[in-house]
């Protein structure tokens, strides 16, 4: 079914974010991450045969999909970008300070 | 973008900027007024407002985009938005219960009459657009003299 | 007594943060000041509530006047209200001890912003009682705790922020599923009303892999084995008084709470309880025996806290009454003791500028407070009478016993022996023996990070008084009475509403 894609977009997120070296490699596999559960979640509130949610004063409005998982998706995808920023700002410090990306390089805490 | 002697980009690209950057950001405040009607509101419009910003930083250089709108004035900008946030939100005080609409829940389909959600989408346009343009010049500007924000 | 005073919980550090970000650099000391009277003010109203919770059993605020289940409500019970007195009471503490400690740093003012979005966060964590608003404030608490460790953006901060944040991230997703897995089978987000909803009709299957998201997600947050390797790199990469912040509040409101609030309130515990003794057991006994080969004070210390966390989980993992008070009475005095150990290590680091072990040395005669008052939290730590942390890991051993665990309970007091060697050790090397010629100079800690750790340690003393059952009545049971009857979340709810 549909739900079993997402799944799999969360699941190649995931490899992108263990099995790469890069750092932009891996804020890139969050973000696949994020947009995966943010699909799944919209995705729950569909109704067969709905129409968008929104109100209108010429036509009559039966059958709409769910709104309320399109706001908490809204909420959810303002978190994503406040940590993806983030990120990157701690990743464009670390480069100043390590000259690299390469993230078998950056290891200075042991044990 | 600083490869030839001049800031920003091409020619064309300047050109096509000075069009369409003063329409972006009125068509971001057309999406956050009109929250409550059509999808959108204070955060998808906040981002449109942030993007003008910087789409002007991009193609004519970071000096530009200062001049408009510094880096002291958006985040004063930022935090007094967030204080009107908290201040329409604790008016509902007044209504007896935090939050409350204390003008009562207006007619639909109507432009000015959802009061207290128009003030809030007007603050997190203002937030979001300010903090957003904040982050990227942050990250574009700041250097390993200054402290950590 | 106006139960309109709820929402100042949230308000009240969000206006302090917005304040302090607006006028920060203008005016002198105001970052200070406004911090401390912001988290003064939170616990004069967190005591407030104790009196208020055992008046009106359970205290629901419907945000905007609308009705659960279709607004947002704010719920306080006794869980709540004993959280909310950990919470206050120690950010009270270590905004204190910020004052002078924050002096070696630059750019003070996003300091104090980003603790009170912090404090904020954690606040509105155990306020809320809408699931989706719960997952929000965890993410607020969480990304401003990514930001202040990295505040000093030395090399090691920074490696351990971004370690930190790629965990924290990956948790949050699952969180997400999780919350879009619950809403596809109730319809709602009202914790009360999903409760009611899957008693009437639920498939056990959605519920136990519901369950195992949120132990992964929450877990992770929590630091649990096996989701505990961002812990040793980040707390002691942080500043002193966020350590003990992190140490002593984030991974237990983060974690803790909003795990034990879902699994034993909305979903139906009895399934994944086996798996939270076998977790606390094995974070137990990881965590410290990965201590004890440590030189670094705050990497030793960030290594008891996973070791102590699973000491928590396991009380909670019995299900009966006993262990889960044991487990509750676990979690206020590791806040404590942890909390004071940290500012302790952050104390010596400000005097001699270096954690090593191997370099300290004969502390004792030129910083008494600082010795004295380690030397008390680490006996509350090894669980030496009277002190704090005998009475509760005595509990949590004998309930293990009463509920017919008796390896659990041999492998509570293995971990608890392991913590008295690792301890003795931190004691020998860093502060008795011989003062080393490098630190004949060294004066003791200024008087506002005394007077902060002084209180912390009485605090270890009084608060073995707790167990005593008279007093134990008002704080602590009803706390443990909210997880043991968690059935009644939901009508205790939809009651106080009407």
């Amino acid at each position: 079914m549909i739900y079993s894609l997402c799944l799999i977009l969360f699941g190649v997120g995931l490899y992108c974010v263990i099995a790469k070296r890069n750092i932009v490699k891996i804020i890139i596999g969050l973000a696949i991450m994020e947009y995966a559960v943010n699909l799944l979640f919209v995705l729950f509130g569909y109704r067969l045969n709905g129409s968008a949610p929104i109100l209108d004063k010429i036509q009559e409005t039966k059958n709409i999909v769910d709104p309320l998982p399109q706001a908490l998706v809204l909420t959810a995808i303002v978190i994503g970008l406040a940590t993806t920023a983030l990120l990157v700002s701690v990743a464009i410090r670390i480069y100043e300070k390590y000259g690299t990306f390469d993230i078998s390089k950056i290891k200075k805490l042991r044990g | 973008m600083m490869t030839n002697n001049q800031p920003g980009m091409t020619l064309i690209v300047k050109t096509i900027t000075r069009l369409t950057v003063g329409v972006i950001l009125l068509y971001g405040i057309y999406i956050v007024l009109h929250g409550h009607l059509t999808p959108g509101g204070g955060f998808a419009g906040g981002v449109i407002i942030a993007l003008s910003f910087v789409h002007l930083m991009l193609a004519f250089g970071k000096e530009v985009a200062l001049k408009r709108f510094s880096m002291a004035a958006a985040s004063v900008f930022e935090s007094l938005a967030g204080l009107m946030f908290l201040t329409v939100a604790v008016l509902g005080f007044l209504g007896g219960w935090f939050f409350l609409s204390i003008y009562g829940k207006g007619e639909p389909f109507a432009l000015f009459s959802a009061h207290m959600v128009l003030l809030s989408n007007i603050a997190i346009g203002c937030k979001v657009g300010a903090g957003l343009f904040a982050v990227v010049l942050g990250m574009l500007i700041l250097t390993k003299s200054e402290g950590k924000k | 007594m106006n139960h309109n005073l709820i929402p100042l919980f949230v308000i009240i550090p969000l206006a302090g943060t917005f304040l302090i970000s607006l006028l920060g650099k203008r005016v002198r000391r105001l970052p200070d000041t406004l911090s401390n009277l912001c988290t003064l003010l939170l616990l004069a109203l967190s005591l407030w509530c104790i009196p208020a919770v055992k008046a009106s059993g359970m205290i629901v605020y419907k945000v905007g006047g609308w009705v659960p289940p279709i607004g947002i409500c704010m719920v306080i019970d006794g869980l709540t209200c004993f959280m909310l007195v950990i919470v206050n009471v120690i950010s009270f503490l270590v905004t204190l001890y910020a004052i002078r400690y924050m002096e070696a740093y630059t750019s003070k003012e996003h300091f104090h912003t980003l603790l009170l979005l912090m404090i904020a966060g954690m606040n509105g964590v155990v306020v809320s009682g809408d699931l989706f608003n719960l997952f929000v404030f965890v993410e607020i608490a969480s990304v401003a705790s990514y930001a202040l460790v990295a505040f000093g953006t030395e090399h090691e901060e920074l490696e351990a922020s971004f370690k930190y944040m790629v965990m924290g991230s990956i948790a949050a997703s699952l969180i997400l599923i999780g919350i879009a897995l619950l809403y596809a089978q109730t319809s709602t987000l009202n914790m009360a009303d999903m409760a009611r909803v899957l008693r009437a009709h639920s498939s056990p299957k959605v519920v136990l892999f519901v369950s195992i998201l949120f132990l992964a997600g929450f877990g992770l947050k929590a630091a649990i084995v096996p989701f505990h390797w961002w812990l040793p790199d980040a707390h002691p990469a942080a500043p002193a008084p966020i350590s003990a912040m992190l140490s002593g509040l984030l991974i237990k409101t983060l974690g803790v709470y909003a795990l034990v609030r879902i699994v034993f309130n909305i979903l139906d515990p009895t399934r994944i309880l086996p798996v939270f003794l076998f977790l606390g057991a094995l974070s137990m006994l990881v965590g410290v025996f990965l201590a004890i080969g440590q030189w670094d004070f705050k990497r030793l210390l960030a290594y008891h806290s996973i070791s102590q966390v699973g000491y928590i989980i396991l009380g909670i993992g019995l299900g009966t009454p006993l262990g889960i008070l044991g487990g509750l009475f676990h979690l206020l005095n590791h806040s404590i003791f942890k909390s004071l150990l940290f500012l302790n290590s952050g104390a010596v680091v400000y005097t001699t500028g270096t954690r090593d072990l191997q370099e300290l040395g004969g502390l004792r005669e030129k910083m008494p407070v600082t010795s004295n008052t380690c030397l008390i939290a680490s006996m509350s730590i090894a669980g030496i009478p009277p002190f704090n942390g005998f009475w509760s890991k005595l509990i949590i051993i004998i309930a293990c016993i009463q509920a017919g665990h008796p390896v659990y309970a041999l492998a509570a007091v293995v971990a608890s022996i392991m913590t008295l060697a690792s301890f003795m050790k931190v004691q020998k090397y860093g502060f008795f023996g011989a003062l080393k010629e490098r630190w004949k100079g060294i004066k003791e800690v200024p008087f506002t990070m005394a007077l902060s750790m002084v209180i912390l340690s009485l605090l270890c003393i009084t608060t073995g008084l707790l167990v005593i059952p008279g007093v134990a009545e008002h704080f602590l049971k009803s706390a443990a009475d909210v997880l043991v009857n968690g059935k009644e979340y939901a009508t205790l709810v939809f009651e106080s509403v009407k």
